[in-house]
């Protein structure tokens, strides 16, 4: 199944860097984003935008993970030639990831 | 336990400003509060200022306060802004010719400045995250400013100020120091500074956390968009926060809503660096308490660092920029042949590019061409962009694009060009103790 049935997300920009929060809808499946949703299949998932690296931080109290990957904007929000320059959309990218 | 309801009244420089009269008149709110800051807002701003030293702030100040100000000397509800950008002082002047002209004799208006550490930078030649000293980039660096804490605004509020506008104050701050003045924290609290840095955070993008940026139809529904009501925030004494909205405005406030907000711009959940504490969201516990009333708590902190982030503004390149689309059968090879045919025509005329992209909107231009699913789309809008050192050469890129109306594939419509200067923004860490602030009072 693809991500977006059991988890929302949402991004946010620093710089060059992209942040994916992926928030079970049900806790219940938080265990099963922890086991699912790692740093390398991220990283695959992310190769043809991003340079990484990715990191993973969990937040078991609300269910949720926080994906941070590093080079994801085209070399920064203030600068960047691509047409969403804030990544706004990448949560999306992240959502269509095959669980 | 006492309780102060903050109403967050924008979330950027262009945002509506229906939902801050909305707050004011109905949120019961004590204080609202403006956020208006992105990366480079100052940077813009102080070009602006160059050519007018009585300009430079937020350009939507005027109408902000001309719509809330008479509701809320009449509410008792304080405002603190950061609209105040590349020049407070001139934002406060402003605000208080609007006060007196609307007849609020009397209103006390502050702005903080102090935030300008220009000279600092230049004094010591810092270093910055793009490698380069601040001397290396010589006149292309248009301004650098810290983002200052809290401390200043609790000076000015304590001073009796209604109003208290910023230059580049951290977003958070600017919920925090109302809490501080109000509960007494002290300045070295760090659990309560962390939630004051939480409720802060949760706020500042006003409608992100009502249920704006948020809805996926089907999936995560949320009525009455049109009239998005932006978030109050319940605090405690303690820091405990209830996150809700005016009843009767449209959006939502659920536990999903929080949950996205409290993660967005995050990175270490456990150190979100602000110049007041470092704030941690780590163990945060998100709860449904009512129909759109969240209650969140389990905030957290740690000792501040010492150190600023400052943001320093320069002129980093120009972009150039065309587009034009094609439909229908064959559409996406006309939309190929196009991108073929202005690749080579830049190459042919020389023109003088150091970083490009060539793009089809609709198949490839965000996530790249792997993603497409389902055949081709019935139609595709071409964008060709690229990096060059002046205006001049950086037009030349989107005329290649407008001459495929003659010259380019059949049945091209829509062509659109532009070239901008780009702003774009470094940072650095300045230590607090170089970073003199100060507070003006001033009367209507």
């Amino acid at each position: 199944m693809r991500l977006q049935e059991i988890a929302h997300s949402r991004t946010g920009d620093k710089g060059n860097t992209s942040n994916i929060s992926v928030i079970a809808f049900d806790p219940k499946d938080y265990p099963l984003l922890v086991e699912q949703v790692t740093v390398e299949r991220v990283a695959a998932h992310f190769a043809a935008i991003a340079t990484g690296p990715v990191r993973r931080y969990e937040l078991p109290n609300v269910g949720a993970l926080n994906f941070v990957i590093e080079g994801a904007l085209g070399g920064g929000v203030t600068r960047a030639l691509t047409l969403d320059a804030h990544g706004k959309s990448l949560s999306s990218l992240m959502l269509d990831l095959e669980i | 336990m006492k309780t102060i309801r903050v109403g967050s009244g924008a979330g950027y420089s262009g945002d509506r400003i229906e939902p801050a009269v909305e707050l004011a008149e109905k949120g019961g709110l004590h204080y609202l509060v403006f956020e208006c800051l992105a990366e480079r807002t100052i940077a813009l701003a102080q070009q602006v200022k160059m050519k007018d030293p009585n300009a430079g702030y937020d350009p939507l100040l005027a109408a902000r306060m001309r719509a809330v100000l008479p509701i809320c000397v009449g509410n008792k509800v304080k405002i603190v802004t950061n609209m105040g950008a590349a020049n407070p002082a001139a934002a406060a002047a402003a605000t208080r010719e609007i006060a007196r002209k609307l007849g609020l004799k009397g209103l006390k208006v502050a702005a903080v400045t102090g935030d300008d550490v220009l000279a600092y930078l230049h004094d010591h030649d810092m270093a910055l995250d793009n490698g380069k000293t601040i001397a290396a980039m010589g006149n292309s660096v248009i301004s650098a400013n810290a983002y200052i804490g809290a401390a200043p605004i609790v000076e000015a509020l304590k001073g009796g100020a209604d109003v208290v506008i910023t230059g580049r104050a951290a977003d958070p701050a600017i919920f925090l120091a109302p809490l501080i003045v109000e509960f007494g924290w002290t300045l070295d609290d760090w659990t309560l500074l962390g939630r004051g840095v939480l409720v802060g955070h949760l706020l500042e993008c006003a409608g992100q956390v009502t249920g704006g940026y948020f809805a996926d139809p089907g999936v995560k529904n949320v009525s009455d968009l049109a009239r998005l009501g932006f978030p109050i925030g319940e605090v405690r004494e303690d820091g405990q926060l209830v996150v809700t909205k005016v009843a009767g405005s449209g959006g939502t406030v659920t536990a999903r809503t929080v949950k996205e907000q409290l993660l967005y711009e995050i990175h270490d959940p456990k150190a979100y660096l602000q110049p007041d504490v470092i704030a941690d969201f780590s163990e945060v516990r998100v709860e449904e308490i009512g129909p759109n009333r969240v209650r969140v708590s389990g905030g957290k902190g740690a000792p501040k660092t010492g150190f600023l982030k400052t943001s320093v503004g320069y002129v980093d390149s120009y972009v150039g920029e065309g587009q034009i689309s094609y439909a229908g059968p064959n559409a996406i090879a006309r939309a190929r042949l196009a991108l073929e045919i202005v690749r080579e025509r830049l190459t042919l005329t020389g023109v003088d590019i150091t970083e490009s992209r060539f793009d089809m909107i609709g198949v490839d231009s965000l996530h790249g061409e792997a993603r497409t699913r389902n055949g081709d789309p019935y139609e595709v809008r071409i964008r060709v962009v690229g990096r060059t050192d002046s205006l001049a050469e950086a037009r030349r890129i989107g005329d290649e694009v407008e001459t495929l109306y003659t010259n380019g594939p059949a049945a091209g419509g829509g062509a659109w060009k532009s070239a901008r200067q780009v702003v774009a923004v470094a940072s650095a860490l300045v230590p607090e103790t170089a970073v003199r602030t100060a507070v003006t009072i001033m009367e209507a």
